[in-house]
């Protein structure tokens, strides 16, 4: 302040000795004045999710998001492999509470993630246009991003029963068969697509019990970020959900060959990253699940299958008493 | 050698500020490569693998042991650790199974953890896990009567217990999260150095506030300045709260920086851990395989 102030009386001394008119001098006071008072508008930094928290990355590289037009969108995070290491080692963190949570329970959060999202549409649409989406395709992309939501919101507490069974067996044992959740799902999120393709992967992870970190898009990034914002305010625990920003082909090494990931859900197709993170994941048998053609904006495209790719069966035997004239009959 | 015994009421001030900045700055160093490798095998050969819990059971120790002698069998030509660290109750399931292995059996004692006793029980005490094989005893000091400005008291206490001990080395472990500033944990290091400690340690690791490095970095001083005064070389053992393998590094460079290359060594240096050994063994087993480790595939205790 006190150097616009300086340089304002400085010209007009200025103007008063090389004799200038009295216009020109006001002119010039008004030019001064606008400087002062028009207002930059205040950018979104778009930071990363981990653990709850949002740092920068820890490498301090960023890289320009263009839409198709070229214009400059945002300066996004560019993750580093220790990026995903502080991402695995907090989803690795945050899985006992949120797999031992109730599945009632985790079905509310993802409700209220929705109703969060719900409230918060303008924005998503606004970054999806920005993005290159038409107005109309903008908002059924977010209204359909919020009914998957709920799609699995209803789900969390129901695919057990669809998929445990309970086992003949010949002899006197009581033998069934119960999912539980993989454990660390790294989630490459389809580069097509904005929000839908994140949220279609990563609704069915979490409602069954799993954490997971999230590549978004690289050239479409902008709602993964706003939606960490969504989740953050939605009594999600910390460290359930971790999204990351940046180069595929950068991190889909690290991704794929971390001993501590359970399972890896890749969405692209190019053959030879397929072939490396199927090599990569032989290191601890991780599950691998390869979306590479499906179209997430449809009403085809959820399915509770999706929850029980990530799970794992657990059989147990429990032996029983012949009770009166019961007998096991196979 | 000691010649006089100087008056503990005016032992240094610790500028608090000044230790709190230095002990940050040893957190900016990084160690890549050869260095960081070296770094997590010594800090793995400096560790106290311990576990001091009402639970604890003969099987608990003997697999402690166990995995006091083998690591990583997936890894070979890793060093052992240090010492085993127990109740005195454990110290003989402790030394069988140990054998011929060359790690030592450090045994707590003198009423551990609180050391709210008479002096007769911590004697008796301390003479039990003695006679049951302990190498090393870790003893606690009366942070009661220190705070009541005993000094005597704490002083005589520590010197009868180092007699009771004769060869076996004795860490003093001062329970700085109790003693409340810099000042009080310098102030009892002097004491416990004078009375006869071999080694002065943090924390008992039973209550939250354990070893930081600000107050690892006071004690370094400390036994440097003793070293200086008397010629006589201290020990030092962190416990508590150090349980990833870059604080364990962050702590080897400022020994290295407070008191040479004299002290990087597990005589004079040690790590009152149990979870930090298993962080050190994915840190180098990434070194060496080039992918980042899970737990699952490393010995819980």
């Amino acid at each position: 302040m006190p150097e616009f102030a300086s340089v304002g009386l400085k010209r007009t001394k200025r103007t008063k000795r090389t004799k200038r008119t009295k216009r020109t001098k006001r002119t010039k006071r008004t030019i001064i004045l606008n400087i002062m008072t028009s207002r930059l508008s205040v950018l979104k930094t778009y930071k990363i999710y981990i653990g709850g928290q949002f740092p920068r990355t820890e490498s301090g590289r960023y890289y320009t998001a263009v839409n198709a037009k070229g214009v400059h969108l945002a300066n996004m995070c560019l993750c580093s492999r220790k990026d995903v290491r502080d991402a695995i080692s907090s989803a690795r963190g945050a899985f006992g509470g949120w797999s031992s949570r109730s599945a009632f329970n985790r079905s509310q959060i993802l409700y209220r993630i929705a109703e969060m999202l719900e409230g918060r549409k303008a924005q998503f649409v606004e970054e999806l246009m920005l993005q290159g989406s038409s107005k109309s395709a903008a908002e059924q992309e977010v209204n359909l991003a919020i009914d998957r939501l709920i799609y699995y919101s209803g789900w969390c507490d129901k695919y057990q029963q669809i998929f445990s069974s309970v086992n003949p067996v010949a002899s006197s044992h009581f033998n069934f068969s119960a999912l539980e959740p993989v454990g660390v799902v790294t989630v490459v999120a389809p580069q097509s697509s904005s929000l839908i393709g994140l949220i279609s992967l990563m609704a069915p992870v979490i409602a069954g019990g799993n954490t997971c970190v999230i590549i978004a898009s690289e050239t479409k990034p902008l709602c993964s970020v706003t939606f960490a914002e969504v989740l953050n305010s939605s009594d999600l625990p910390g460290g359930v959900v971790n999204i990351l920003t940046g180069k595929v082909s950068e991190l889909l090494p690290h991704l794929s060959n971390h001993m501590d990931v359970n399972a890896i859900c890749f969405c692209e197709s190019d053959a030879q990253q397929q072939k490396m993170v199927r090599e990569n994941a032989a290191l601890n048998v991780k599950r691998v699940i390869i979306h590479d053609d499906k179209k997430w904006n449809d009403d085809k495209s959820q399915s509770p299958y999706l929850i029980s790719d990530f799970q794992e069966v657990k059989t147990t035997w429990h032996p029983i008493e012949n009770i009166g004239g019961a007998k096991a009959g196979y | 050698m000691i010649t006089a015994i100087p008056d503990f009421t005016i032992t240094p001030r610790i500028d608090q500020v000044g230790v709190e900045e230095r002990a940050a700055r040893f957190t900016k160093r990084s160690l890549k490569e050869d260095t960081k490798l070296n770094g997590l095998k010594l800090a793995l050969n400096m560790i106290d693998l311990t576990t001091l819990e009402g639970k604890d059971t003969d099987g608990k120790v003997k697999q402690l042991c166990y995995k006091a002698r083998h690591l990583h069998d997936a890894y070979p030509g890793l060093p052992t650790v240090a010492a085993v660290c127990v109740y005195p109750s454990m110290v003989g399931m402790a030394k069988k199974a140990l054998g011929d292995s060359g790690i030592k059996v450090a045994s707590v004692a003198t009423a551990f953890p609180s050391g709210q006793s008479t002096r007769d029980v911590k004697i008796r005490d301390t003479k039990y896990a003695l006679a049951q094989g302990a190498d090393e005893i870790d003893m606690v000091i009366s942070r009661g009567k220190f705070h009541q400005g005993e000094y005597n008291f704490v002083f005589d206490e520590i010197a009868t217990i180092k007699e009771v001990c004769g060869d076996a080395r004795l860490k003093v472990i001062l329970e700085t999260g109790e003693l409340g500033t810099y000042d009080k944990v310098r102030k009892a290091s002097d004491i416990a150095m004078y009375a006869g400690a071999d080694f002065i340690k943090t924390s008992t690791g039973k209550i939250p506030s354990a070893a930081t490095m600000p107050v690892t970095l006071v004690m370094l001083e400390a036994i440097r300045d003793f070293y200086y005064k008397t010629g006589k070389k201290i020990a030092m053992k962190p416990a508590g709260g150090i349980s990833k393998a870059k604080l364990a590094l962050h702590y080897l460079v400022m020994l290295n920086e407070v008191l040479g290359e004299g002290w990087m060594n597990n005589e004079w240096f040690r790590f009152g851990a149990s979870s930090l050994a298993n962080d050190i063994l994915m840190q180098l087993m990434k070194q060496r395989t080039g992918v980042y480790q899970s737990g699952d595939y490393f010995a819980n205790d």
